[in-house]
């Protein structure tokens, strides 16, 4: 019980515990889905889930951008930013993703110009000082991210730089959502919903997954408290039979979101018809691509790219991990042969993917680690 | 990678009117305010910055309570603070 009790807010922590518990029915079990990163990050971090009662499980969901880029979208940037006249420009996040030929670094070790940035106006600031290279922008995120690249692309736009564009893997967590709704492996009876994503969006798109689906989902903050307090919110629809869309992060998430973000996003990028995300497999219209009137700034029609898919390893279970069906520690390769330094499947990488933020706050001994991936199991079965 | 930061807003950026001046822990660097050009920003004000832009407006309270938690959270922190260092918007 160490984690919570090094919070500030511990003895809140612990009361809000209590009325969770109260709010729960004996014998019923509840499975919450908590779709964020950042969500993930805190509940391992923190301990989280050693305070909810045994009746409330909380699973993971896809909300770990740099976890659901397919490797076949990594080597083709890889492709791109082996050219010499490249400059391929990155989040940090990006640089150690396995693709199915190695990551950016090891394609910087061998010499590509791969550089860490900060922000994508970092990439248009390297673009104006580089006029003899060509830059381009690893653009991954969701809708928090997507509309920064948005942006960098208008103002390159407004600049008529010519030598700047964007590899676009842009993804929407609605479809991703809904995806996991359809999906027949798991039964969820609510959502924590992600926190500066909504600030972008908003609350609106997620009015179908309790229309339609009968489903609540709170948008919650990223501490302890907001976690807690959403779990206690989410039981509470559940008790009074409502199903509601409820935000729960109202200091930062307007109810409408961002209305200049959402614009800049329909101005310069377009639905993909269908796009890949690893270990989920293919979703319609789950991400965005270039708008045809922005052509000159995209990576995928200025630079001609293998584009070919490749299979994730056997051993990763990432999209079993992604979908909630397993727990990080359940993967059979979890702490042996996939670790942080030596990362086989995604969730491993970021550290706001499920299995690095089970692996960095040792919830599990090395011990019962390895006991646990050797005891066979249905779910690994081929 | 979805971390917003708080920053205090010191002073817009004459040239270019989508450019601010923030302070993020006693580190200052330009940010994009564009995506909240309907706040009415003012210096003094308290912004979330995500990858270089400003996301949302928050109240010093939301700031400080934000603060606490990022810096609870380590290496990611650490390593989002490094990124901004390196970062020189113009």
């Amino acid at each position: 019980m160490r984690f919570v009790d090094e919070y500030r807010d511990a003895g809140r922590a612990r009361a809000l515990a209590e009325r969770i518990a109260g709010s729960c029915r004996p014998g019923r079990r509840y499975t919450f889905m908590e779709v964020c990163g950042g969500h993930t990050h805190t509940i391992y971090k923190h301990g989280l889930e050693d305070h909810l009662p045994s009746e409330v499980n909380l699973v993971h969901g896809p909300g770990c951008p740099v976890c659901v880029i397919p490797m076949g979208r990594v080597d083709d940037a890889i492709h791109i930013a082996r050219r010499p006249d490249v400059i391929m420009t990155s989040f940090g996040d990006m640089m150690r993703v396995p693709g199915g030929s190695g990551s950016f670094l090891d394609a910087k070790a061998a010499g590509a110009d791969i550089r860490m940035v900060y922000s994508p106006l970092d990439a248009l600031k390297i673009a104006r000082a580089n006029p003899d290279r060509r830059v381009v922008f690893m653009a991954i995120g969701f809708e928090t991210t997507a509309p920064s690249t948005a942006m960098t692309v208008l103002r390159a736009a407004a600049e008529g730089l010519g030598n700047f564009s964007v590899f676009c893997n842009h993804v929407m967590i609605i479809p991703a959502i809904k995806a996991i709704l359809d999906s027949p492996d798991l039964r969820l009876d609510g959502f924590i919903g992600p926190g500066h994503v909504s600030a972008v969006i908003g609350c609106r798109p997620y009015a179908f997954i309790a229309r339609d689906y009968r489903k609540p989902l709170v948008v919650a903050g990223f501490e302890p408290l907001d976690i807690l307090a959403s779990v206690h919110m989410l039981l509470g629809q559940l008790a009074e039979g409502r199903c509601e869309v409820e935000n729960q992060y109202a200091r930062v998430v307007p109810w409408d979101g961002n209305r200049i973000a959402l614009s800049a996003m329909s101005q310069v990028m377009r639905l993909r018809p269908h796009f890949e995300w690893r270990g989920l497999g293919f979703i319609a219209h789950s991400a965005l691509a270039m708008a045809d009137e922005y052509a000159a700034f995209d990576a995928e029609r200025v630079f001609d790219l293998p584009g070919l898919r490749v299979a994730d390893p056997r051993s990763c279970q990432c999209g079993e991990v992604l979908k909630g069906v397993l727990k990080p520690w359940e993967c059979k390769v979890f702490g042996t042969a996939c670790t942080p330094e030596t990362p086989i499947g995604t969730c491993m990488v970021s550290s706001e993917g499920a299995c690095a933020a089970y692996y960095n706050f040792g919830r599990f001994s090395r011990e019962q680690i390895s006991a646990a991936a050797r005891e066979p199991r249905e779910a690994s079965q081929p | 990678m979805c971390l917003g930061i708080p920053g205090e807003l010191v002073e817009f950026v004459q040239e270019h009117e989508d450019l601010a001046v923030v302070d993020v822990s006693g580190v200052r660097r330009r940010v994009n305010v564009g995506l909240l050009a309907d706040e009415g920003l003012r210096p003094g004000d308290w912004v979330l910055v995500h990858v270089g832009f400003a996301l949302s407006k928050i109240s010093e309270r939301e700031a400080q309570a934000v603060f606490d938690y990022l810096q609870g959270l380590g290496q990611p922190y650490a390593d989002e603070l490094d990124a901004l260092r390196g970062s020189d918007i113009a």
